[in-house]
């Protein structure tokens, strides 16, 4: 059984092959009908066992996209509120008649014990601050369809990445890729331990500005603790926020992403959001793409050993 | 294994089938060629360039890939999805689809699903380079550039120059070998 659970050991040729097929979907999508038969008569149960928009919205797009049914399940209108247990309600679901599962949970690790539990194909759709797996792979698909290819690009992920998922995703994938990726964080944002990360760190994003060709900035993970290892929001915008003054220094084709949520003013400010050269909301598009691709390898026939 | 076309009768077969599509159509007005992948494609190119010989004129030629419209996707693994390429927008136009080799006819099934999520061609005509039997569907070809007589047992491999450096139609038994 296939999964797609983490970016780190992924082969670049396996990564490659998502990005060529949503090269393809993005087309699809552009159509007058976006909508192909490819997963008819599958069914696909988005699992998030916290909050989402876009990731949940996203994957239910690209499922009913390639013709598949979707089934939801939120915690907060659940019989998890009557006690029942992570595994039995996995178990209840899948019995229902379910091809393949999407899970969100605020556990590390949560996606692989699903994928014990269940003979179909899971895709980890973010465990705790650990992995989240689509999201590099739409950054990277965006960052290919923006400058051709990953290769030699320098990229700073900037900001709280102790908390981040997506940070760990997208330095595994975009290293793979053969991106030069830089951490800009302080001690505290950092990881405890980031040796034998394929990555540069540094605490001061002005020594790296104007060497990048895209800035990758991080929301501070208030809800996991980020917000308690520093000072203040102010001071966090002046270290680690793409202020419009430091907008301006970045190289002319440099760009900007963000998984969003965006908070404006910390992060990022408004008017670098709204740039062109921010490509926030194409991240968007291509992870309804890189969604599909994914349920379309996994659920397509078993690959032959 | 044998061959049964090398170059020169595939170069013969797709110069008399521009002809055949002249003919048929009286022209070439709003006629557009699109190859399945894989070798269907540069076929379609090649044809392309007889056509324009035989007429004078140039014809959109452009590509059309079936991996989201199979119907054995679970049985059968994925493989890497192909490019689908519009030279123009494919309404009320005269479609020539293009593919090496005619077997079951499920190919050419999915190509017209496909074909009719990106919009409502006038016709809709197939031109293959060998048509070895055993149809599976009510599917015939318009056009076909050798009828091969072939078993169950037997596999047809069309080389192109484009996709495989080499250039022929070989038909190997594969009679013993699992199936």
């Amino acid at each position: 059984m296939r999964h797609l659970l983490t970016t780190e050991g992924l082969e670049r040729s396996e990564i490659e092959s998502y990005l060529d097929d949503a090269d393809e979907f993005v087309e699809v999508l552009a159509r007058p009908i976006p909508k192909v038969p490819a997963l008819r008569g599958k069914t696909v149960a988005t699992m998030f066992f916290e909050s989402s928009t876009r990731t949940k919205m996203s994957f239910e797009k690209a499922a009913k996209a390639l013709s598949a049914d979707t089934m939801s399940f939120s915690p907060g209108t659940s019989a998890l509120k009557k006690g029942e247990s992570l595994k039995d309600t996995i178990l209840t679901i899948k019995a229902m008649g379910v091809d393949a599962m999407v899970v969100r949970h605020s556990d590390t690790g949560a996606a692989w014990r699903v994928a014990d539990w269940v003979e179909i194909p899971v895709v980890n759709g973010g465990d705790g601050q650990h992995q989240h797996p689509t999201q590099a792979l739409l950054d990277c698909l965006t960052l290919r369809r923006h400058f051709g290819k990953l290769d030699g690009l320098r990229i700073g992920i900037v900001g709280d990445i102790r908390h981040s998922r997506v940070a760990r995703s997208d330095v595994f994938a975009m290293t793979t890729l053969g991106a030069e990726v830089t951490l800009v964080s302080a001690p505290t944002l950092l990881p405890l331990d980031v040796t034998g990360w394929p990555v540069a760190t540094t605490s001061d994003l002005d020594d790296v500005l104007t060497e990048l060709d895209a800035v990758y900035l991080l929301r501070v993970q208030a809800e996991r603790g980020g917000a308690s290892v520093f000072p203040s929001y102010a001071e966090y915008r002046q270290r680690f926020g793409l202020t419009r003054e430091r907008f301006n220094r970045l190289k002319p084709d440099t760009v900007v992403l963000h998984p969003g949520p965006m908070i404006r003013g910390v992060e990022i400010d408004a008017a670098v959001a709204d740039d062109p050269r921010a490509l926030v909301l194409d991240q968007v598009a291509n992870g309804v793409a890189v969604r599909m691709a994914v349920l379309f390898q996994l659920l397509g026939g078993e690959r032959s050993e | 294994m044998r061959a049964v076309m090398d170059a020169d009768a595939i170069a013969r077969a797709l110069r008399r089938i521009a002809h055949e599509i002249v003919e048929a159509n009286r022209g070439l007005d709003q006629v557009m060629v699109l190859g399945i992948h894989t070798r269907g494609a540069p076929l379609a190119e090649r044809l392309g360039k007889f056509l324009a010989e035989v007429e004078g004129t140039s014809v959109p030629v452009g590509s059309l890939d079936i991996g989201m419209y199979r119907d054995d996707l679970d049985t059968r693994p994925t493989t890497p999805l192909g490019h689908t390429e519009l030279p123009e927008p494919i309404d009320g136009q005269t479609i020539v689809l293009v593919d090496d080799v005619l077997y079951t006819g499920r190919t050419i099934r999915a190509a017209l699903d496909a074909l009719a999520d990106l919009g409502r061609p006038g016709k809709v005509q197939l031109a293959v380079l060998v048509d070895r039997g055993h149809r599976e569907l009510p599917i015939r070809a318009d056009y076909v550039g050798k009828n091969l007589p072939t078993s169950h047992t037997e596999r047809v491999t069309v080389h192109l120059d484009e996709t495989d450096g080499e250039e022929n139609v070989t038909i190997h038994s594969m009679e013993g070998a699992p199936a």
